[in-house]
């Protein structure tokens, strides 16, 4: 499943496209905690989160993650979407809380993978 | 090779800033990307504490065909305890800190796992010093 896919399948708004909408997406990561992330997530997931702020693009970048999801239909601060296109990552948005956008992305992932199979 | 950063307390704005250059410079270097990730990884977390907890520091790296040293030093409070700041969960910082999603008491626990060797030197009220060392196999 590649990011672009994703977002069309998920009708994610597209904030900063990221350095490759054709990236491979590896999973997904849930949390409002950066050093969970920095501790746990793994390349190239996504993280969804409702954390809006400039660190949280410094977190992706550094452990190269495949884009951030910003939940509950927020708009990146203007700080926080300058720097996700200057750092390249990919910055989208749903209107759905967490649970429901990790259930959907949980579903369309696991399914790709048995398509592939 | 040697490369130095300042760090202002309190100013999130720029707290990541050494590691994201330090990320650009080992890619240049074309060294292993999980060394790299978690070379940067230990460094924001060092980065993280001195804008959450210190009034000032300085980050010196230094590039060797053997190894990446990292010294973290800050002018702040100290750390009263160091066994028990290394405790997962365990942590001191504000709650506008804790708002931002960081004090969860996993910066050191994530520095150490993130360095082969990680040396921490404090001195209750003058300031702290952070060693992280990783080495290029």
């Amino acid at each position: 499943m590649t990011l672009r896919n994703l977002i069309a399948e998920l009708d994610l708004r597209v904030f900063a496209e990221g350095r490759d909408l054709d990236r491979k997406i590896a999973g997904g990561y849930a949390s409002d905690l950066l050093s969970d992330v920095m501790g746990h997530a793994q390349q190239d997931t996504l993280w969804i989160t409702l954390q809006n702020h400039l660190n949280v693009v410094a977190v992706a970048s550094l452990k190269d993650l495949a884009g951030i999801i910003l939940v509950h239909g927020q708009d990146p601060a203007p700080e926080v979407l300058q720097k996700a296109v200057e750092e390249g990552i990919a910055l989208l948005g749903t209107p759905d809380p967490t649970f429901e956008t990790c259930a959907r992305i949980s579903l369309i992932l696991s399914r790709d993978e048995e398509d592939s199979r | 090779m040697e490369y130095s950063y300042t760090i202002s307390g309190g100013d999130f704005t720029h707290a990541g800033e050494a590691s994201s250059h330090l990320k650009r410079i080992l890619k240049s270097l074309n060294l292993d990307p999980v060394l790299i990730r978690r070379t940067v990884v230990a460094l924001y977390e060092a980065e993280v504490n001195v804008v959450a907890h210190a009034w000032n520091g300085k980050v010196m790296v230094d590039i060797s065909p053997d190894e990446i040293v990292i010294v973290v030093k800050d002018a702040g409070p100290g750390i009263e305890d160091i066994e028990r700041a290394m405790q997962k969960g365990y942590s001191t910082a504000s709650p506008t800190v804790r708002e931002m999603g960081f004090g969860a008491g996993m910066g050191l626990f994530n520095m150490k796992s993130n360095s082969d060797s990680l040396e921490i030197k404090s001195d209750p009220g003058v300031g702290t010093e952070v060693r992280i060392v990783n080495k290029i196999s």
